[in-house]
């Protein structure tokens, strides 16, 4: 029997996914759980598994084409006893009615007497000619000249889910309007309609790249966080100097004892969850007019990885030691870089922290990860001169020096709440020094 | 499975659900001896006898206030209105009424009875046998109203009907009693009141519409496929409650909505069907809401030209169908 394969759902807010390479041909065998095609969502990529053992009789999803969970993408032939997911769901109207024979409709019998019983009326308007009566009247309104030329509304709602630039499209629908399924042929044509055809230099001086799933996503989500989040933004200087002599100090011990590298990204990180705790607001999201406390510090991690940004997620970091911390970022790190993380290391984040610092940078506005709270980044430690008091005297010192930026959702906080959040980090990373014990 | 049309499944439906529940009655204007002006019930009263099969005097007030009585004592009476145009006088007793009496006595008597409505036009039955009443009743909090179209719909729906423990208009659209043949099962089934059917799937357009117009829709979207048009036809089927969420879901999915109806639009069936999609649909949309009826006139005329003139033909709703894939 035909058994209708659909997109997993795969975990939350996860709504649709990138077909990226079918490993199955139709005509081709496969059992049940074999990998049948790579999908790309904006968090992870997988292989979604066969639902079934059978025969792939058709593909219906192509690769590059962005498909909804629970969309059916691919047909396959089973051996009777399986029974489709479709199939045991109750049935919508619409799957029900391919089935309606036209029998359970009925038919019209010409010339029927349709009058009432005594009544002589033979019907004659089935095999009428054409009606020389116009439309009704209200259907005139379709026609009429008061006719906008703007965008219908699903229109410009595909348009701004698939970033298609609508001016770029030649429209199909009457006097050139852009239709649904321009828009749609545009997306399914992956890029051609997505890159407006102004911006093309015909000289040859320029070069089009489409971009691939990963980076479009990105792209997306990045646009979604702008679009919606109202950003702002406050910084402050951290004095690391202890910090950088503890790690110096403890640095080769510690590889040795835990057999992991000791970077300063599980010391920052401890101490951003611990803050997190201290100022639960930053740990939230705002949701329908409502913000939602997360209870789990839940922190991701940015990893530029070869495809692009990733963020694996520290689940449960404020209950971390920072040797555990250490451990889990050295795995989660290496996966993220091989490709090879699971679904688990990307889901459920609640605060992301993005070691900037790493590639040089000193001040950074970071975009917020969609629908967090907030987002800290640490910038590079530079030695500095810096001005210090013991009281009575000031004098110009050597310190290391450490700027951490915070972007926030200025809807759910405002720069007081955001300061202390940045002063609980930084008061935490300058109580560091060679006499902590940290391990 | 046996052919039947609108009005033998109509009537075998009746004979069936009497035949199994001894409280169900039926009464009306010529529903006795003469078995029906469209036979409905012709040779009811053989087998149930005159108490079960009541031939009432013209008065539909009476008709339907003697349902509503047996009905709140126990009984299931099947009350026919012999035309629609005739059911002014029992308003009271319907909208006034029945409509009300869950709700009035707290819930401790319901009004199990069910009015049988020939409606509709295109008869050549002129002004005082042509009405579509449907939209007074659907607007009455505290009735259902189903209006099958085909004689598959025609038994479900009327079982449905008649096994509801509160009132239930039952619309007959006249022309169809003849006109259309199908498949009935001899077997006893119901059809849920509150659900809609897609009775023929399309990408491109929904059509909404009930009674008649279902079979002139098909029609029409049948003649569209020539222009490479793939129109899905919705078929209401209850009229109250309208099936929101069968309506929305084709809306969405198509993007485009196409509203037939043979009663004139102005406060219609046509004009809450166009409320819902606009409150559930609006970012599904392709095209405006376009609904299609025949002229805000009093009545049907009887001259056959002006009677063709008044009534949505296939020709005139492929003509929207157009119209509106075009856009």
């Amino acid at each position: 029997m035909v058994f209708n394969v659909e997109l997993p759902h795969v975990g939350e807010s996860v709504t649709e996914a990138v077909i990226g390479k079918w490993l199955k041909a139709p005509g081709d065998q496969i059992e049940k759980y074999d990998p049948l095609v790579e999908v790309i969502t904006d968090k992870v990529n997988m292989d979604v598994p066969s639902p079934a053992s059978g025969t792939i009789t058709k593909i219906i999803a192509q690769e590059g084409e962005t498909v909804l969970m629970g969309a059916v993408i691919a047909e396959m032939e089973t051996a009777d006893g399986e029974v489709s997911a479709a199939e045991t769901s109750e049935p919508a109207a619409s799957e029900a009615s391919p089935s309606l024979s036209a029998g359970r409709i009925g038919t019209l019998v010409q010339g029927a007497n349709v009058g009432p019983t005594g009544g002589e009326f033979v019907d004659t308007s089935l095999t009428s000619t054409k009606s020389t009566a116009s439309t009704a009247n209200l259907g005139d309104s379709v026609g009429s000249s008061s006719r906008q030329r703007g965008f219908s509304p699903v229109v410009t709602r595909l348009a701004a889910q698939h970033s298609v630039e609508l001016s770029s499209l030649v429209g199909t629908g009457l006097g050139g309007r852009v239709t649904k399924k321009d828009v749609l042929a545009a997306v399914e044509a992956g890029g051609a309609g997505l890159v407006s055809a102004s911006d093309q230099d015909v000289s040859g001086s320029e070069q089009v790249i489409d971009p691939t799933p990963i980076r479009r996503m990105i792209a997306n989500h990045m646009v979604k966080s702008v679009m919606e989040i109202p950003h702002a933004w406050s910084a402050v200087e951290v004095d690391v100097t202890g910090m950088v002599a503890w790690r110096k100090a403890n640095r080769s011990g510690f590889e040795t004892r835990h057999g992991v590298r000791l970077t300063y990204l599980p010391i920052t990180l401890a101490v951003v969850a611990s803050s997190l705790k201290a100022n639960p607001r930053l740990n939230s999201t705002w949701l329908d007019g409502k913000i939602v406390l997360k209870k789990a510090i839940n922190v991701g991690v940015a990893v530029a990885a070869e495809e692009g940004l990733v963020v694996p997620v520290i689940h449960f970091a404020a209950d971390s030691s920072i040797v555990e911390l250490a451990g889990e970022l050295d795995g989660v790190v290496m996966r993220a870089r091989s490709g090879s993380m699971t679904l688990e290391d990307v889901q459920g984040g609640t605060f992301t922290l993005n070691n900037t610092g790493a590639l040089g940078s000193i001040w950074g506005g970071a975009i917020i990860n969609h629908p967090q709270a907030a987002i800290l980044t640490t910038e590079a430690i530079v030695k500095r001169p810096v001005v210090v008091s013991d009281g009575e005297t000031d004098s110009v010192v050597v310190r290391s020096m450490m700027n951490i930026c915070l972007s926030f959702d200025h809807r759910i906080v405002d720069g007081a709440e955001a300061s202390e959040f940045l002063q609980s980090v930084k008061s935490g990373l300058e109580a560091i020094n060679l006499d902590s014990e940290l391990e | 499975m046996p052919e039947q049309t609108v009005i033998e499944a109509v009537r075998e439906t009746m004979q069936a659900e009497m035949r199994r529940d001894d409280s169900i009655i039926l009464l009306g204007e010529d529903v006795g001896s003469r078995g029906g002006v469209f036979l409905a019930s012709d040779g009811l009263i053989d087998e149930f006898g005159e108490n079960r099969v009541i031939d009432t005097p013209l008065a539909e007030s009476s008709i339907c206030g003697v349902a509503l009585g047996t009905a709140v004592n126990g009984m299931r009476p099947i009350a026919e209105i012999q035309f629609a145009d005739f059911v002014w006088p029992a308003i009271n007793q319907l909208v006034g009424e029945a409509s009300k009496v869950r709700y009035g006595t707290g819930g401790a008597k319901t009004a199990p009875m069910t009015v049988r409505i020939p409606y509709g036009g295109g008869v050549r039955g002129g002004l005082y046998h042509s009405q579509s009443i449907e939209v007074l009743f659907a607007h009455t909090p505290g009735l259902s109203v189903v209006a099958p179209a085909t004689p598959y719909d025609a038994k479900g729906l009327l079982a449905s009907a008649i096994r509801s423990d509160d009132p239930v208009i039952v619309l007959e659209h006249k022309r169809t009693y003849r006109l259309v043949k199908g498949d009935v099962p001899t077997e006893e089934y119901t059809i849920p009141i509150g659900k809609a059917e897609i009775k023929r799937p399309g990408t491109d357009l929904t059509i909404f519409t009930y009674g008649l117009m279902l079979h002139y829709a098909l029609q029409a979207a049948e003649m569209a496929t020539a222009a490479e048009i793939d129109v899905e036809v919705l078929d209401l089927r209850t009229l109250r409650p309208l099936d929101e969420d069968a309506i929305a879901e084709s809306a969405s999915r198509t993007g485009k909505a196409l509203i037939v109806q043979e009663d004139t639009p102005a406060v219609s069936i046509s004009s809450e069907v166009a409320a819902i999609i606009g409150e559930r649909c609006f970012f599904d949309l392709d095209g405006p809401i376009t609904r299609l009826g025949p002229p805000e006139i009093p009545p049907m005329p009887f001259s056959p030209l002006q009677e063709a003139a008044f009534m949505p033909s296939p020709e005139k709703i492929l003509a929207a169908i157009t119209k509106l894939a075009e856009i």
